[in-house]
């Protein structure tokens, strides 16, 4: 393990990444598995659009396109976008704070396995007898009269990749509040750390009531339980109430970390220190705190009465506030910068106009009132579409540029990329801004087909188009991607050239331990601090050189994840088939004693020599 | 300071589950861990709080009529107890008696099993009374938020005695203080749920 | 239709934000606005005191996000033409400035002033539009004043009883204009969501509870394309949630009283051979879930037909032909996935229905009518 750059077969380079808990393999792992899903959903959104480019289609059958509407919302939100925002806080959050690894690698290395057994699970669904078709929001009444096995998947994937998610939640936040480099001080972490640790946060406190939800769920529909049935005195409300203390901050897991990224793209682009660097701070914290107290503007229309909604109507504008704030900032980082317009730089560019449409339609769902009129109409698929592709999507995608060198030392065409930039921009707004006026023309979410009668053609039409403009933008990038990989050229560190923090002053390739010896920090934006001192390694360190302590691989964690992937189908088939209870029971027992084995035997990890980090070193100079 | 290292009484650090960063990792994980604990459980009470007594029309049970009071009573006093011992276990292994925290932490699993068969004889007898999981609104919310707190004591009393078995021999390190610390902290907080189930489901339902 | 709106914006932005200024503004985004949609269906085209405010909150609400988007655009375009690197030269260090308390402090206020503009008619219309305290109003000789409708929402139809007329309808909503028309709402079997978009917001129709609010029609409907104003499921509940449509007929107080006595009184008799065997296949096959008269109450099994021949769809979303109204019968899951009426053959000993009967069934139910 402690000599480094060797040579590896196939098998072994497999058996390594399936083994590792190196936080940047395991980056790598989060976005593959990330970007299949990301395809998969896309796939599902083309045919989506393809059902209603004309009236009357008939290209999909109504019982099919709610499968595809309930997998495409899920998969984009659970196994899409969340696990590549947890792919670049994997690759980038330590590096920043000038840590070796997360604080739990072994747990860092389970919650990706769940979070990719959850989602073969959910997606094995097609295969075996029909995917969910209940909205991604699963409304209880319908989950629990739709028939087949569908929502039985959803609530078993989901159960399992959020545990992932949430184990990852916990990781990030004690690594980032134990790991910082001597010198990283809360108010010198750079904002993507920030927001990574906000987020964070967030995982902790709304994916338990997900659980419980889910469980309940899983209760009524396998195990004989009445939460939801009215008939036995259930009552469906406390599902939506559930989902959506966990949904609405959801979007803030999401989109504070999308946050986090532009805020590294706006200064590094624009060679200039984050304007306004405390008060993105306190938004942040204030945005996900107001996140919490807002969940029933989910729900206005479901008969709270006007007490309630009135308060959560002013709730939610309140959070306008925070976030007009972060626009502000932005604006005024590049404001006086010198801003290069390279291809993560497009995209922050593209995101500014095409999230603050999203956050003013936000605003305008948060009247109660006129939110009568556009709940669950196409107005609301175009604000969520505005919010998480304009901002979430636009994100990763800027952040698959920018940290492409920093994850794999080699640099994605530039060309391509401005081409899959403008052909993706253009086509998102081509396909989300018709469909506000959609919703105002009365058109409902989820309607597999609509009449011609009812003057909406013109409009699905030109949707339908923009969504074709995407999908070329998505297929250009994979070719970027494709060619990039082959081609392998190296980059070295810093090929931005003007990196402000740490994760740029590390040299590449990125030793396994990440920092010789640990950094010391002296102010925000240190590594921008070292070079303007002409300081030429880039880094002034808190530490001689000593001994490296490193946690050991493990085949563990795909284990314990594989026990509760078999688990799920015993759960799934109980009270059917004669063998689902022995699954269970085979399912859970692979999960606990994997647990136990962890637990009993003693795992030291190992030291790399002061002699091997020389070499290596040496090597890389 | 490396996992390996032999301590005396006098060498042993105060806080032996906070030396290394591995420790300091893993009780402040353990505290998050719990944070969101608390919030699950938070969602168990609230639903059931909204589901208690409700059931299809001319339903026999309520809290009124189904609970005993003296049973649960009972039931308190050797959770509460339970958690007295694990302090004492605590208070040990911070003077370094490996025997003493060992046997307070096994008095701990004894008064655990305890509770946990009294548990299994109440469900019994309500299962037997006609009032099975999928009775109703109410049994299905009951029999969730208790049942998901016996099995988190379930799994509390298999992690110590995974824990005493492993280490009979081996006696403290830093390696293994921290695992010992933080399983007497799940124990105080089931300990601490229960005091709001005894409170709130109990209490509240036969007084209330 | 963008740049009518862009305009607008920048036209106000020109000449300052006077009030009056926000109302001409106001006014060119109601003209642009109102161009889109029909107008028995689109929400920009409010035929109803709710629906209306509900759009004077949304005209003010864009009105005061457009005021936003400009001063962002403006910022924003002048900081990417003049900040580019190759305007300020390769190799400048741009000034590292940390921040501003005074700009701060500017872009917390002047939102929060701009949300407290927007949140009191908030606050207001949502206590206004919850208010359902009229519904019990009675007049002095004890009748009840105003109209209430109970509203079922079933796989994949809605039931209308009327229950102070002691009549109930199906698929179609009868109700005065110029008054308010109260609603209870809930659903039979999975939640729906009530709404009628011209004549304002939705509600939702939850399975273990009944939901209230009221609406006003002050249009009739008689001048619209088909006669009717269109309603629309705007909750999954299946398959066929998109074909739930419901109509709305609205006439003045006069004809509605009219209409609610015809439809107590009509007692329905087939005309002419071919409805008289009709109406035999249907008192075997049919009656058993689908009344023929409107007087009654709610909880049928299947919609309620008394007014089936005056109705201008099949199942809710097929033009009322005889052609359509065969191939429903013959096949009705086909034409509405999930749907819970029987196919012909179990209702029918087995068999589907010949092409004579199902002449006769068509014929005998497009006579079913209390209008004609």
């Amino acid at each position: 393990m402690s000599s480094i750059a060797k040579k590896k077969g196939f098998g072994a380079s497999l058996w390594d990444y399936l083994t590792t808990v190196d936080h940047k393999k395991i980056a790598i792992l989060y976005l593959a598995a990330g970007g299949l899903f990301f395809v998969i959903g896309g796939i599902e959104a083309m045919l989506i659009r393809i059902q209603l480019a004309k009236p009357d289609n008939d290209f999909v059958s109504a019982g099919l396109f709610n499968e595809i509407i309930t997998m495409h919302g899920t998969t984009m939100i659970f196994l899409a976008a969340m696990p590549l925002l947890f792919a670049f806080m994997n690759a980038v959050m330590p590096l920043q704070i000038g840590a070796r690894d997360v604080a739990f690698p072994f747990l860092n290395a389970l919650g990706f396995w769940l979070f990719l057994f959850g989602g073969l699970f959910l997606n094995l669904s097609w295969f075996m007898g029909g995917a969910p078709d209940a909205g991604w929001t699963s409304y209880a009444s319908l989950s629990l009269a739709s028939e087949g096995h569908g929502v039985d998947f959803y609530a078993l994937g989901l159960q399992v990749s959020g545990a992932g998610t949430y184990i990852a939640g916990i990781n990030f936040l004690v690594t980032i509040i134990n790991m910082r480099a001597p010198g990283m001080t809360y108010m010198r972490m750079p904002l993507f750390t920030w927001t990574t640790f906000v987020a964070s946060a967030l995982i902790l406190f709304a994916f338990p009531p997900l659980t419980v939800g889910l469980f309940f769920l899983i209760f009524d529909r396998m195990f004989g339980g009445n939460f939801f049935d009215h008939t036995m005195g259930g009552n469906t409300i406390i599902w939506e109430h559930l989902f959506w203390i966990f949904g609405h901050p959801e979007v803030y897991i999401l989109i504070l970390p999308a946050f986090g990224i532009f805020s590294e793209i706006f200064s590094l682009f624009s060679r200039k220190r984050l304007f306004g660097y405390s008060s993105m701070v306190f938004a942040t914290v204030l945005i996900g705190f107001l996140g919490f107290m807002v969940w029933a503007h989910h729900m206005f229309t479901v008969g709270l009465g006007p007490t309630a909604n009135a308060i959560f109507s002013v709730a939610t504008m309140a959070i306008a506030v925070p976030t007009g704030m972060k626009i502000f900032n932005w604006l005024l980082t590049i404001w006086g910068g010198s801003i290069k317009v390279t291809v993560p730089m497009l995209y922050a560019l593209g995101f500014i106009p095409s999230f603050v449409a999203g956050g003013v339609t936000g605003i305008m769902q948060a009247a109660a009132p006129l939110d009568y009129q556009l709940h669950d109409s196409y107005f609301i698929v175009a604000h969520f579409h505005y919010v998480i592709v304009g901002g979430v999507v636009l994100a990763i995608l800027a952040a698959v540029h920018l940290y492409w060198p920093l994850m794999f030392n080699q640099m994605l065409s530039e060309k391509l990329g401005k081409w899959t930039f403008w052909f993706f921009f253009i086509g998102f707004h081509c396909t989300f801004f018709i469909q506000h006026f959609l919703g105002l023309m009365g058109m409902p979410r989820r309607v597999f087909t609509f009449g011609a009668d009812q003057g909406w053609d013109t409009f699905n039409l030109i949707s339908s188009l923009g969504a074709i403009l995407m999908a070329i933008g998505v297929i250009i990038l994979v070719v970027n991607v494709i060619i990039t990989i082959v081609k392998n050229e190296k980059v070295g560190n810093d090929p931005w050239g003007d990196g402000r923090t740490l994760e740029w002053a590390i040299p590449q390739p990125i030793p396994f331990y990440n920092f010789k010896q640990t950094p010391l920090v002296r102010g925000l934006d240190t590594f921008w601090i070292e070079k303007q001192e002409g300081n030429k390694e880039g880094m002034t360190y808190a530490e001689p050189l000593s001994d490296i302590h490193m946690p050991n691989g493990s085949i563990i964690p795909l284990v314990m994840s594989f026990g509760l992937f078999v688990a799920s189908f015993g759960a799934l088939y109980n009270g059917e088939k004669d063998w689902a209870i022995p699954v269970l029971v085979l399912g859970l027992a692979i999960t606990f004693a994997s647990m136990a084995i962890r637990s009993i035997k003693d795992d030291h990890g190992f030291h790399v020599h002061k002699e091997d980090i020389l070499k290596n070193e040496g090597g890389n100079k | 300071m490396d996992f390996n290292t032999k301590y005396t009484p006098q060498s042993w650090p105060d806080h032996p589950e906070q030396v290394t960063l591995e420790g300091k990792n893993k009780f402040l994980g353990f505290w998050l861990f719990l944070a969101g604990e608390t919030v699950l459980f938070s969602s168990l009470f609230a639903t059931y709080l909204a589901l208690k007594n409700k059931g299809p029309s001319g339903m026999e049970f309520s809290t009124q009529t189904l609970f005993e009071l003296p049973l649960v009573f009972v039931m308190t006093m050797i959770l509460l107890t339970s958690s007295l011992t694990s302090v004492y276990a605590m208070y040990h292994m911070k003077n370094h008696n490996f025997k003493g925290m060992q046997t307070w932490l096994a008095i701990t699993v004894i008064l655990g099993i305890a509770f946990l068969c009294l548990e299994i004889y109440e469900f019994n007898h309500y299962v037997h009374l006609g009032f099975t999981y999928g009775q109703s609104a109410f049994s299905t919310a009951f029999f969730t938020l208790v049942g998901t707190h016996g099995l988190h004591v379930a799994i509390g009393l298999g992690w110590i005695i995974l824990l005493l078995i492993r280490n009979a021999k081996r006696g403290f390190s830093l390696y293994n203080a921290p695992k010992y610390y933080t399983a007497s902290l799940y124990w105080h907080f089931i300990d601490v749920v229960w005091v709001f189930i005894f409170t709130v489901v109990y209490l509240m339902g036969v007084v209330g | 239709m963008n740049t009518t709106k862009k305009e607008g914006f920048d036209l106000a932005m020109m000449k300052g934000l006077k009030k009056w200024r926000l109302y001409s503004l106001l006014a060119v985004l109601t003209i642009f606005l109102s161009g889109c949609g029909e107008e028995y269906l689109s929400t920009l085209t409010p035929a109803g005191q709710v629906g209306k405010e509900q759009f004077n909150l949304l005209l003010l609400s864009t009105g005061i996000m457009a005021i936003v988007i400009v001063v962002v655009l403006i910022i924003y375009v002048l900081a990417i033409v003049k900040f580019r690197r190759s305007k300020v030269g390769e190799n400048v260090i741009p000034k590292q400035v940390e921040g501003s308390m005074t700009l701060e402090i500017i872009w917390t206020v002047i939102p929060i002033l701009l949300l407290i503009v927007l949140a009191i008619p908030t606050v207001a219309y949502t206590y206004k539009h919850a208010d359902v305290s009229g519904m019990t109003a009675v007049d002095a000789e004890g009748n009840k004043e105003a109209v209430t409708v109970n509203v079922t929402a079933k796989l994949y139809w809605w039931e209308f009883e009327y229950p102070d007329l002691g009549i109930v309808t199906s698929q179609e909503l009868v109700v005065p204009t110029n008054e308010k028309v109260y609603f209870n709402l809930k659903a039979a079997d999975v939640k729906h969501s009530f709404w009628i978009p011209t004549a304002g917001g939705k509600m939702d129709t939850n399975v273990e509870n009944v939901n209230q609010f009221y609406l006003t029609f002050d249009k009739e409907s008689a001048g619209l394309k088909d006669g009717v104003f269109y309603g629309k499921c705007a909750e999954l509940c299946g398959p066929s949630h998109a074909l739930m449509d419901f109509k709305v007929k609205t006439i003045d107080r006069k004809d509605f009283d009219v209409w609610a006595e015809t439809m107590k009184t009509t007692e329905h008799v087939a005309q002419g051979e071919l409805a008289t065997s009709g109406e035999e296949i249907f008192t075997t096959s049919c009656i058993a879930c689908h009344a023929t008269s409107g007087a009654g109450t709610a909880g049928g099994v299947g919609p309620n037909l008394a007014t089936f021949g005056d109705r201008n769809r099949v199942a809710g979303f097929m033009d009322l032909t005889e052609e359509n109204v065969k191939n429903w019968i013959n096949d009705p899951e086909s034409h509405k996935p999930g749907n819970l009426m029987p196919q012909p053959e179990e209702i029918n000993n087995g068999e589907k229905f010949s092409e004579e009967q199902l002449d006769a069934l068509a014929e005998y139910l497009m006579g079913l009518s209390v209008e004609k």
